[in-house]
């Protein structure tokens, strides 16, 4: 697969500088609050925006180099950029915005998007979930060496969100080019992608696979902005009042909400209690393991055990005389989880 | 009851204003019978004012098109020192008495004038000519079309021009595929209050061309000339601007309709809305 690196790419901006290195080879999901440049990062590397310093380069073309004073057009650079807002040509028919990127391709994208039956429409009557997969296919009828999406779900209303995120799941994971996206919601990165970083006025504060985050923040930032444990699992279906899961270690949970098929379970670290005897309480759910990594932030500390980590003062801490390599029991309410993404098990066809 | 009598008077006002506006018009129609108006349109002199009038007029408008759509659109995208003085520069032939603008012409473009040496050298003499008709129409109307293409460029979502560079296309073809249609609207309606501002022109062209019959005599000019001679003729020509200006009008009004924005602005018809 193809690379994007950025290198030392600078850009001023109005309260602070956003200064960046970067090297992008699968699905890179850039996570931050608003106004951390994370939209900036993205018009640097289609050419819409000029940094002041660094080098942009994909599979050994420079599209950008301060130094040799290199700067290509954005017309010259084969990025698939898709808007936030989705940007279609309103005064286009579905057809025409994708042949606006290339005449011959519109056809096959058409299918492959499912938007065939939309060719005459404008953008002006879709729904937001249409507009995305025009504006998908748009960007891809392009032919680029790399796709850009700008907060993919925000204009998203939270009903079709599920069902969108699920869809671009899917196509993220089929793609033969490299995905650069960014959002705020670190659920959503999570589920997009497979690394992640942490984006804070205008420096990437931490970078990794999702689980890495969450297991080890560098910072209470990155701790409270990753939020959720996230939990690979399979599950046969509801069964009773839960749905049982079984997660990649063995251990069986349970979780109040519906899915079918290959799960992902989100858990806040502050609803996971940590005890050293196994708990009897009304927690359904209980993962034994050894404890692999224990991260203090300030007067809380992140303890992990197997797939999971937990939020707990340091006060508990230390009474409980928590140490990497003791065994540990991590419970949590089936209440307290929350599928994620659920991708149901392919019919033999 | 107090607040009856309010509003009663407001209404009282308005149908006065109203009426105001609209009486000059049913005077023109009135006084002349329209077979006595087809009777006068085939005289020698309204043909051939007709004939300057639109031709002049075209030109002009085709001159506005060419130089002010890409200035309006420099100056309605691009923020740069100087650009609220282009700005107010674009608007001056709109505050200044046409008189004095054909003044400034001749002063300019005359014989005697600031270029007129460099001009008689090239062989060109524009004063009393039908080109001095067209240039003196040019100027006083210019700034209705450049104000409103500039208020539709404004209007036109940045996102949408960059998706465009983004898809492969350069800045030529975004601005003809993209910028313009999405425009279109505000722009045809901009050149509907410029076309109908020309056909009115009166005071800088007979300061600059001066009433030639056949040469530099329009439909204004000739009005002028004839309604001491003949009121029924100046009534006929009087009908047909009226016409036109109609014609302009209901184009403006759909023009602006026209204007679709994803942006919650609209363009408003002398609305330069820019802060800058």
């Amino acid at each position: 697969m193809a690379t994007l690196t950025l290198e030392q790419v600078t850009v001023p901006l109005r309260a602070f500088e956003l200064r960046l290195s970067l090297a992008v080879d699968s699905t890179f999901a850039l996570v931050g609050p608003s106004g951390a440049g994370k939209s900036t990062v993205l018009n640097a590397i289609a050419g819409l925006v000029k940094p002041a310093g660094g080098a942009i380069r994909c599979n050994d073309e420079t599209w950008f180099d301060a130094e040799r004073g290199v700067s290509m057009r954005p017309e010259e650079r084969r990025v698939g950029l898709v808007f936030q807002d989705y940007a279609l040509f309103p005064h286009l028919t579905v057809r025409q915005n994708v042949e606006y990127a290339r005449r011959h391709a519109a056809d096959e994208y058409l299918d492959r998007f499912q938007i065939r039956h939309l060719e005459h429409a404008r953008p002006g009557s879709l729904s937001g979930g249409e507009r995305q997969r025009v504006a998908l296919a748009r960007a891809l009828a392009r032919d680029p060496e790399i796709l850009l999406l700008d907060e993919p779900l925000a204009a998203l209303d939270a009903h079709t969100k599920a069902d969108v995120r699920a869809e671009l799941q899917q196509l993220l994971g089929g793609l033969e080019i490299p995905t650069l996206l960014v959002t705020h919601d670190f659920e959503d990165a999570a589920a997009l992608a497979d690394r992640v970083g942490v984006l804070v006025e205008g420096r990437l504060r931490q970078e990794g696979a999702p689980a890495e985050l969450v297991a080890q923040p560098k910072d209470p930032f990155v701790a409270s902005f990753t939020g959720a444990n996230l939990l690979h699992g399979w599950t046969d279906g509801p069964d009773g009042s839960t749905t049982a899961v079984r997660l990649e270690d063995g251990t069986v949970v349970a979780t109040t909400d519906g899915g079918y098929g290959a799960i992902t379970l989100a858990v806040y670290p502050w609803d996971v209690t940590v005890s050293t005897h196994r708990p009897d309480d009304s927690a359904m759910n209980v993962i034994a393991g050894t404890i692999t990594a224990v991260t203090e932030l300030g007067n809380r500390a992140r303890v992990t055990i197997g797939p999971i980590s937990a939020e707990i003062t340091v006060d508990s801490l230390h009474r409980l005389g928590l140490q990497p390599g003791r065994p540990a029991y991590a419970s949590f309410k089936a209440t307290g989880t929350r599928i994620v993404a659920s991708r149901p098990p392919e019919t033999p066809s | 009851m107090k607040r009856a009598i309010g509003y009663g008077l407001f209404v009282a006002v308005a149908v006065v204003a109203l009426a105001f506006l609209l009486l000059p018009i049913v005077g023109i129609f009135v006084h002349t019978s329209p077979g006595k108006v087809l009777g006068q349109l085939s005289s020698p002199v309204v043909k051939d004012a007709f004939v300057v009038t639109l031709k002049t007029s075209l030109i002009a408008q085709a001159l506005i098109i060419l130089f002010g759509t890409p200035t309006a659109y420099l100056l309605a995208t691009h923020r740069f020192v100087g650009r609220s003085f282009a700005i107010t520069l674009v608007e001056l032939p709109l505050v200044l008495p046409p008189a004095v603008a054909g003044l400034g012409l001749l002063a300019a473009l005359g014989r005697e004038g600031l270029l007129g040496s460099s001009l008689s050298a090239l062989g060109v003499t524009l004063p009393f000519t039908q080109s001095a008709v067209t240039v003196a129409v040019a100027y006083v109307a210019s700034p209705l079309y450049i104000r409103q293409a500039i208020a539709s460029f404004e209007a036109t979502d940045p996102h949408l021009t960059a998706a465009s560079r983004t898809l492969g296309a350069g800045p030529v073809r975004t601005f003809f595929r993209v910028v313009v249609p999405l425009a279109r609207g505000g722009l045809i309606a901009g050149l509907a209050l410029s076309f109908a501002r020309g056909l009115g022109e009166f005071g800088a062209t007979i300061m600059f061309a001066g009433s030639l019959r056949a040469v530099t005599q329009t439909l204004p000019l000739a009005i002028y000339a004839e309604f001491a001679v003949n009121f029924d003729t100046s009534l006929a020509m009087g009908g047909v601007l009226v016409l036109i200006s109609a014609l302009l009008l209901l184009t403006l009004r759909i023009g602006l309709s026209w204007q679709r924005s994803p942006s919650s602005r609209s363009p408003s018809l002398f609305g330069l809305s820019s802060s800058a």
